[in-house]
């Protein structure tokens, strides 16, 4: 790791004190020495925190299989091999799962024909669709971490997107798609922006804790789901709690024929991260919210509105969230069901931790989590390994995120220049 | 006790503005009384209160009420309790909390009587569910309690309740004895306190992303084994039966009161045990003097001579222990069996009862009293009948934490060094 070490001539001998000072506002300072280790050494970490979450997964398939025991009975070398194909059973119908195998790609471009080169290229696209609501959701956190506010509730605010668009998408009639469409899409995030600014709103107003108040709303959100789902906006014809199918004009358009589901969201997703990579860090007025994160007595002191701050991003992050719930009903479900989000909201959290709450990198942890969540499905038809082992993967590739000194002490890597980096985060005590 | 137990100071200054709310609050629960449950409340219909529990041998007679005069009366003393808190100078100062209970208890009252007019409600039974539901939430607050008070935030305890209940079932089944089961899942919720101690305070992780780390990795590894395992193989281990209840003699033949706290199984004993002991530790000994100190202010602790770090590994695996009890609770105390995601989110609610309880032990079992009784109300609606839908009743716990937490009710306030991870100075 030679990129890493500083060369003596960078490493500033003196600052003249406005200098420190806007470090000081910005919180710039710190962070802007790894950033010379070049892009390779920045991912390094999350890279080896990803590995070594997909060796303990592998670990523990090895362990949770009986076959593997009985063939340690007979020897230690069948053992090995038994472990060995287990997990390599698993991984490679997780990795074919999620990108779609090489050889039935060739085989159906070969042949030319049309369905069967959709169902070919069906496991990468579906890859694609399942890492959609993961942008929006790893968004709503990053702003969130930006803003220095953790939004938690951004389960419950998916689901209060994926209610409002569920209820415009189906309720409004008679309007041309260009119309109904962007309502709906933006009434998803209406839901969960208000789902979002009421714990801003509280936090900046009493003091009371965003974790809380958000844990709480995501429970309320169910509930009030729960109670939609069962009455006013239950399907005519349907017994279950399910909603009545949107119409043609709010759905979002697919791009290729049956079975492939690969939508529009997944550009608006794109779009959206760049629109918040635009706004935090292009604008004058970004630049005063991500002052509120990094140092809310500076910003008071520079005259930026604290309260405004933390009410504006957990009203943007809560959009966001609700942008999610709406992007599946609109793109992929088309009605809404009560186990409707499989842990988006959660997962979100471990996607902007990994991404290091920008953009980019939220883009590539939704890549990587939606390709995992789409492969294990896969895996769970294929391999017979419950999807559960994804959330145990994930949660190992969060400690290590949260916790690098955990990798550099196993991979025996140098303490990063500048201290340890760690994570952007608004903590509990941190008001 | 040769240390002086440092009660927390009642404020008794009551300011202004919470006089005039509070006295606002009580005038509408009461106009809400009478809006809600007399107009629409005949003049001839009765209400049947049951007073004994299911299968008691001690019966005592059933209350019957007029419904509507019930309510009547129930909504003037309400109306007439927040005028005198408006007009009386200071209001009623420092029983307002204890004038704030009484309003709530009858307006609940009130309520009972307008959802069961004409019907009859086995007011035992209501008693008897309420505890039962409080029983998980409890001993999870307790664990929050525990953790942050030596400033440590559990937000894990929905995953450690989880895995609680999981391996309790399995181990259970298994090796065929509740008690092993009990111990495992102890001792499985103990190595995720464990985690969450190194993760927040060795390596000094944001606690909430820990905490959070913890209930996804729980999640998962708990419906893992599930569904590759005890699902497919129901009998052989997914089977472990429940702790029978333990009947005190004479004190459980006691009407009322006696089949519903002196006739249950070892869970229930077992949450009022730890409520004592919480409460005798932390406020009458000198460890428990401790535990706050380093929640408060981990430095002037420190400076002591108190092992910060220490005290803290110590608080973390403790209340992880009490989660894992909470959750074996799940299984093998009620149900008998393990199903994916069991809990659902009932740690988080031990959380909110642990704010609402105010960080305080015994507030955290009334807390969960509470919330349990929300619970088991809303059961019993499809039965009474009620328009009401029963979300909106399982709502309520979650919004009355809010307000709690927003300080219109009343401030709770959590310990100062909560969530803050200690770096020694100079380390």
């Amino acid at each position: 790791m030679t990129e890493e070490q500083p060369k003596p001539e960078e490493s500033p001998p003196k600052k003249d004190a406005a200098k420190i000072l806007i470090e000081e506002i910005t919180g710039e300072g710190p962070r802007a020495k790894p950033r010379r280790r070049g892009v390779l050494g920045s991912l390094l970490v999350p890279m080896l925190a990803i590995f070594t979450g997909l060796v303990l997964g592998g670990v523990f398939i090895i362990l949770t299989t009986p076959a593997v025991y009985a063939a340690f009975g007979v020897s230690i070398w069948e053992g090995i091999k038994a472990a060995w194909s287990s997990v390599w059973v698993a991984y490679s119908a997780l990795f074919t799962g999620a990108f779609g195998s090489p050889s039935a790609i060739i085989a159906a471009l070969g042949s030319g024909d049309m369905t069967a080169i959709r169902q070919a290229f069906y496991p990468f696209f579906e890859s694609l669709v399942a890492t959609t609501p993961y942008i929006f959701g790893g968004l709503a956190l990053a702003l969130g971490f930006r803003v220095g506010v953790f939004n938690i509730g951004a389960e419950g605010q998916v689901f209060m997107g994926a209610i409002v668009a569920t209820f415009v998408g189906y309720a409004l009639k008679g309007l041309p798609m260009i119309i109904h469409l962007p309502l709906a899409f933006l009434a998803g995030g209406l839901g969960g922006a208000v789902w979002g600014f009421i714990p801003g709103i509280l936090k900046a107003k009493t003091g009371a804790h965003e974790v809380i108040n958000t844990i709480m709303l995501n429970y309320v959100a169910f509930r009030l789901s729960e109670w939609l789902l069962n009455g006013p906006m239950q399907r005519p014809d349907s017994f279950n709690p399910v909603s009545p199918f949107i119409l043609d004009s709010a759905k979002l358009p697919r791009f290729f024929g049956e079975p492939i589901r690969f939508h529009l969201g997944f550009f608006i997703a794109l779009f959206m991260a760049w629109l918040v990579y635009w706004l935090l860090w292009r604008t004058k007025w970004g630049f005063s919210l991500r002052m509120v994160g990094a140092n809310p007595h500076a910003a008071r002191y520079a005259g930026v509105s604290v309260t405004v701050g933390i009410v504006v991003g957990m009203t943007l992050a809560g959009a966001l969230a609700g942008m999610a719930g709406g992007n599946e009903v609109l793109g992929v479900s088309h009605s809404l069901a009560m186990a409707f989000s499989s842990g988006y909201g959660f997962d979100s959290i471990a996607i902007a931790l990994l991404g290091n709450s920008h953009p980019v990198g939220v883009v590539l942890a939704a890549l990587l989590f939606g390709a995992l969540r789409n492969g294990a499905t896969a895996m769970q038809l294929a391999a017979g390994i419950p999807i559960d082992i994804i959330s145990i993967v994930q949660a190992m590739i969060l400690v290590f995120i949260a916790a690098p000194a955990i990798i550099r002490t196993i991979y025996r890597l140098r303490p990063a220049a500048g201290g340890e980096e760690g994570v952007v985060v608004a903590s509990w005590g941190g008001k | 006790m040769a240390t002086i137990a440092l009660q927390q100071q009642k404020i008794e200054y009551v300011s202004p503005s919470r006089q005039r709310v509070m006295g606002i609050l009580f005038i509408l629960l009461g106009a809400a009384t009478w809006f809600f449950f007399s107009r629409g409340t005949g003049a001839d219909i009765q209400t049947k209160f049951v007073m004994t529990p299911g299968g008691s041998t001690a019966t005592l007679p059933d209350i019957i009420l007029p419904a509507l005069a019930t309510v009547n009366v129930l909504a003037v003393l309400c109306v007439i309790l927040g005028i005198i808190q408006l007009v009386k100078p200071r209001g009623f100062g420092r029983y307002t909390n204890w004038i704030l209970t009484a309003v709530v208890g009858m307006f609940i009252l009130a309520f009972l009587t307008w959802a069961a007019s004409g019907k009859s409600l086995n007011l035992a039974g209501l008693l008897n569910t309420t505890l039962l539901k409080a029983v998980p939430l409890t001993l999870g607050a307790l664990s929050g309690v525990l953790c942050e008070r030596a400033g440590v935030v559990n937000i894990a305890i929905e995953g450690m309740m989880l895995m609680g209940a999981m391996v309790a079932a399995l181990v259970g089944t298994i090796s065929g004895s509740l008690w092993i089961g009990l111990i495992a899942a102890i001792a499985s919720a103990a190595v995720l306190g464990l985690v969450h101690g190194v993760l927040s305070i060795r390596y000094k992780t944001d606690q909430i992303v820990s905490g959070t780390a913890i209930n996804i990795f729980s999640t998962g590894m708990t419906s893992y084994i599930s569904a590759k395992f005890m699902q497919v193989n129901q009998i052989e281990l997914n089977n472990p039966g429940v702790f029978q209840p333990i009947e005190i003699p004479v004190l459980s033949s006691i009407p009322f009161f006696g089949p519903i706290l002196f006739k249950q199984n070892i869970f229930f004993y077992a949450m009022f045990i730890f409520l004592a002991l919480l409460t005798f530790g932390l406020y009458y000994t000198r460890w428990g003097l401790r535990l706050r100190s380093v929640g408060e202010h981990p430095r002037a602790a420190d400076t002591l001579g108190i092992n910060v770090f220490r005290t803290r590994y110590i608080a973390v695996l403790l209340g992880s222990m009490m989660a894992g009890v909470g959750g074996a609770y799940f299984t093998i105390g009620s149900v008998g069996g393990f199903d994916e995601v069991m809990t659902a989110g009932r740690g988080f609610i031990s959380l909110a009862a642990m704010i609402f309880g105010n960080w305080n032990p015994f507030g955290a079992f009334g807390a969960g009293a509470l919330f349990g009784f929300a619970d088991s109300l809303a059961s019993r609606f499809a039965i009474l009948g009620v328009k009401i839908p029963s979300e909106f009743l399982l709502m309520t716990p979650y919004l009355v934490t809010m307000i709690v937490l927003a300080g219109v009710v009343g401030r709770s306030r959590m310990p100062a060094a909560d969530g803050t991870p200690y770096v020694k100075e100079g380390g």
